[in-house]
């Protein structure tokens, strides 16, 4: 196995280029809200530069692993793996390393509201990346709208944008980090048939081009077919079934079975 | 059965007191975090000052106005309607406009501080600065809560001296007297113990609006109807901050200088 090399001017471990390296690692996580189990046996395991997809309907616990994932929330129980580590035992400087490397693509683009696209674009570069020369600054922040194809609304402000536009620009904050994993919550909720496409073919664009891992929260059927290499089907808690989307579509189990009752 | 209903309540209190002091703590830690977002801190002082500055202009204006014609009867009834500029500038420095621009920016700034980090949080913004590796107390609440502590008493000052000239008019509506001998009469009965704690008690008037406003706001629910509840909660508590301060503040001046 490659190992980690530390990046010297940023002091991130630069990614390894082995498909077969586990990047999360979860075992037997386990979460509750008071009395309501939310998450009870999430087993779980991404490698590098892979997709994988989450179906399931709301409120099974879907986003709570993700929130775990990124530290957000504290398991009650169980093993969460990232990179090797363990997120629980991490402290806020770890947690903030940990945070660099992974994508967040939240269901809303969650655009900072009082920022152009190029502020949103711009203010993980000069926070997180502690990047100042102007001229690299832009070169990323345009190179990056271009990838999502929203090289034209750069010095709009969110509330100008359309649904599907605010989830590009959020799409492109996102990859401006050049994370190793993203992580996204329902991507193509509340867009029209086209749009949606249009993300899941972005989705697998940027797979491709930044060899990045994923985890994709979704219902959208056409977007799991699109851009997962592996699905898991989510239910009460637990994952009841997994494997790709022509397997799971062949399932006799009446849970996966109503998740595909529409594809032909 | 009365206890078992009185103790959630007096448990979610403490919690609650529990949640603004880990708060405050956190705020002073990120003051001296490293990396002060100046840029930020500069447009909050330009949206919490400047644009605050023509409600603050007229709200004291019309106290100025409506004070002196208040007062004017009941001096002119014990012949002392000499004693008006005096009268007007000591009620107005000491309380009259640091309480009243307190209450007026409570009500414009920790409400708008509450609305906007509320709606941030429903919108997962907050969130999503979090999850970036960036650290929202410190470019959010650090820059308001320093924003608010430095711009009131700045409002404060031109509030007084806005009210003192409202004064000034409304003394010539029934009486003449010039513009050097007003303000020279204000400017003689105002010493050190009348304005610099009032000054400073603005101070704390800035930091509480801002504080609540933050802190009503950065732990709104995620919900539509949280964004309504958080800048209704903002205005009413810092509000009733504001009277606290000044209670505690005259009870100190008292001690101090009196």
């Amino acid at each position: 196995m490659e190992t980690d090399v530390r990046d010297e001017k940023n002091g991130h471990k630069q990614p390894s280029n082995n498909k077969n390296e586990v990047v999360i690692a979860i075992k037997g996580l386990k979460k509750s809200f008071g009395s309501k189990d939310v998450l009870k046996d999430i087993n779980l395991e991404i490698k590098r530069s892979e997709n994988v997809v989450v179906l399931g309907r709301s409120g099974t616990g879907k986003s709570v692993t993700i929130q775990c994932i990124v530290g957000l929330l504290k398991p009650d129980g169980g093993s969460l793996k990232v990179f090797g580590d363990e997120v629980a035992e991490m402290d806020d400087k770890e947690l903030k390393q940990l945070r660099i490397r992974i994508g967040f693509l939240f269901q809303s683009g969650a655009l900072y509201d009082s920022m152009t696209v190029r502020e949103n674009l711009e203010f993980p570069l000069t926070r997180i990346l502690k990047l100042t020369d102007q001229q690299e600054i832009d070169k990323r922040v345009e190179e990056a709208l271009e990838s999502v194809g929203l090289l034209d609304a750069i010095d709009k402000m969110p509330s100008d944008l359309s649904g599907g536009m605010r989830k590009r620009a959020g799409l492109a904050r996102t990859i401006i980090v050049k994370p190793e994993i993203i992580l996204y919550d329902e991507p193509t909720t509340g867009l029209d048939p086209i749009t949606s496409r249009e993300i899941s073919g972005l989705i697998l664009t940027i797979q491709k081009k930044y060899k990045t891992s994923s985890l994709i929260i979704t219902h959208d059927m056409e977007c799991a077919r699109l851009a997962a290499d592996r699905i898991l089907i989510m239910e009460d808690g637990k994952y009841i079934a997994e494997g790709s989307f022509d397997e799971l579509h062949q399932s006799d189990n009446k849970i996966v079975a109503s998740f595909f009752k529409d594809i032909l | 059965m009365a206890e078992e209903a009185i103790i959630p309540g007096w448990k979610r209190w403490l919690e609650g007191v529990g949640d603004q002091v880990t708060f405050f703590f956190k705020f002073f830690r990120n003051i001296f975090a490293g990396g002060f977002e100046w840029s930020e801190f500069v447009r909050q002082c330009y949206e919490i000052g400047y644009r605050s500055m023509m409600l603050v202009g007229i709200t004291s204006f019309i106290m100025g106005v409506v004070l002196i014609l208040q007062l004017r009867p009941t001096l002119v009834a014990f012949g002392a309607a000499s004693m008006l500029p005096r009268t007007l500038a000591v009620s107005f420095v000491r309380e009259i406009g640091p309480v009243i621009i307190g209450i007026i920016c409570a009500g414009k700034i920790a409400s708008s501080i509450g609305a906007e980090l509320g709606s941030m949080k429903v919108t997962e913004q907050l969130d999503a600065m979090e999850v970036s590796g960036a650290n929202p107390l410190q470019y959010l609440v650090v820059t308001r809560i320093l924003a608010t502590t430095v711009m009131i008493p700045i409002l404060s000052i031109i509030g007084d001296v806005i009210g003192l000239f409202g004064g000034f008019l409304a003394l010539n509506l029934r009486d003449s007297m010039s513009y050097q001998l007003y303000f020279t009469k204000v400017v003689g009965s105002i010493d050190f113990t009348d304005f610099v704690p009032a000054l400073v008690k603005t101070v704390f008037f800035g930091f509480a609006i801002g504080f609540v406003g933050c802190y009503k706001g950065f732990h709104s629910n995620k919900g539509t109807e949280s964004v309504g509840i958080a800048a209704n909660s903002a205005v009413v508590t810092a509000s009733l901050w504001i009277f606290v301060i000044d209670a505690i503040a005259v009870q100190i001046t008292s001690l101090l200088f009196y």
